[in-house]
């Protein structure tokens, strides 16, 4: 399986994304996360908020839910929503790649963060894309003898981490 | 699937704890969470039952430090070990990047690490990945019971491939540190491949 590869441009056209998403939806906190529970990009309010652990349930409860689809023959449920007292979450999955997650309360409104979400949805499928092709092009010229940054990695490097 | 973040020079990497139920992955991330630096770790999250057996996972974030520039995250999860959980297992192995199997070594608990040995293959499998190659470390948990077996016992009948074996009693860490460390070290070598 490919690994996962971020680039600065992309991060930043990602960032630039759910930054205006977090504007448009007056949402408190957009993040993005990979389906294996790694967080890609965050904005908003993030001080009080875990946002490690945030990152690995979301993927969980996705996990867990497109489990659930594909048991009853969907292919997965591409939206989830968790209703709170006074925050809510509203959770889409991009690309089958990778989910973005809203969190708002009663500043805003589902249909608010439904209507922006679908905006911000195909400009964020366009930059995976994007993503997805450069890693090609990088691991081809990689064949071509170019190396990884770390091709050079040694015991040494591995070690050190390790020491108290 | 290790994640590299070259905007935030960041190399994520995702390790699984597997083996039979109540063989001890989730105390094995209790030890280690208990003993890294606060700096250095996030929250430990299970997704117990009332009775704290796995429902889901546990979760522990972990920053080992810095690797040619790139600052090195491992997320540690375990799978819940009883047999009836298997759809839940399978969904944590997806984009694992090493695989620790925990071993109960008492006697009585042999047929289950078989059984859950077997069930990691299988669940590998159905994500495209096979035991044989993916980084693989094997851990004898409990040798302070009187009823384990010998090392060599379990070792003849649980090794898969050579990969490299510790005996642990994971409640006071004995080899718990050294199983991570074997374990994140092949995840590392990996990438040297890429």
């Amino acid at each position: 399986m490919s690994d996962f590869v971020l680039f600065d441009e992309e991060f930043q056209q990602i960032k630039d994304v759910i930054g205006r998403l977090k504007a448009d939806a007056q949402a408190k906190v957009v993040f993005i996360v990979d389906k294996n529970g790694q967080q890609i990009a965050a904005q908003g309010d993030l001080e009080a908020l875990d946002t490690t652990s945030l990152a690995s349930l979301t993927a969980g409860n996705v996990a867990a839910t497109d489990g659930l689809a594909r048991l009853i023959g969907e292919r997965e449920f591409p939206v989830l929503f968790h209703e709170g007292e006074r925050d809510n979450v509203y959770i889409s999955i991009v690309g089958q790649r990778v989910i973005l997650v809203v969190i708002f309360d009663e500043r805003s409104s589902l249909g608010l963060v439904r209507l922006r979400v679908r905006k911000a949805n195909a400009d964020l499928e366009r930059i995976f894309e994007r993503i997805q092709k450069k890693v090609e092009l990088e691991r081809e010229k990689r064949h071509d003898g170019i190396d990884s940054p770390f091709a050079e990695i040694t015991d040494e490097d591995i070690d050190s981490l390790f020491r108290e | 699937m290790t994640f590299i973040n070259y905007a935030a020079r960041e190399i994520n990497c995702k390790i699984v704890y597997y083996g039979p139920g109540l063989c001890g992955k989730t105390t094995n991330l209790q030890y280690i969470y208990d003993r890294t630096n606060p700096a250095a770790k996030g929250k430990l999250i299970s997704l117990a039952t009332e009775t704290d057996r796995t429902l889901f996972f546990d979760f522990l974030p972990l920053d080992l430090g810095t690797v040619r520039g790139f600052k090195t995250r491992f997320h540690l999860y375990t799978v819940p070990g009883q047999v009836f959980y298997d759809a839940s297992r399978k969904l944590i192995l997806k984009g694992v990047d090493g695989v620790v199997f925990v071993a109960d070594s008492q006697e009585a608990r042999m047929d289950a690490n078989i059984e859950s040995l077997r069930n990691l293959e299988k669940n590998l499998k159905e994500h495209g990945f096979d035991l044989a190659t993916i980084p693989y470390v094997l851990q004898l948990n409990k040798r302070d019971l009187p009823t384990a077996l010998t090392a060599e016992e379990m070792y003849r009948q649980l090794n898969y491939k050579g990969e490299p074996t510790f005996e642990a009693t994971a409640p006071v860490g004995t080899g718990v540190f050294d199983t991570l460390k074997a374990v994140a070290k092949q995840v590392l070598m990996e990438l040297r491949k890429k």
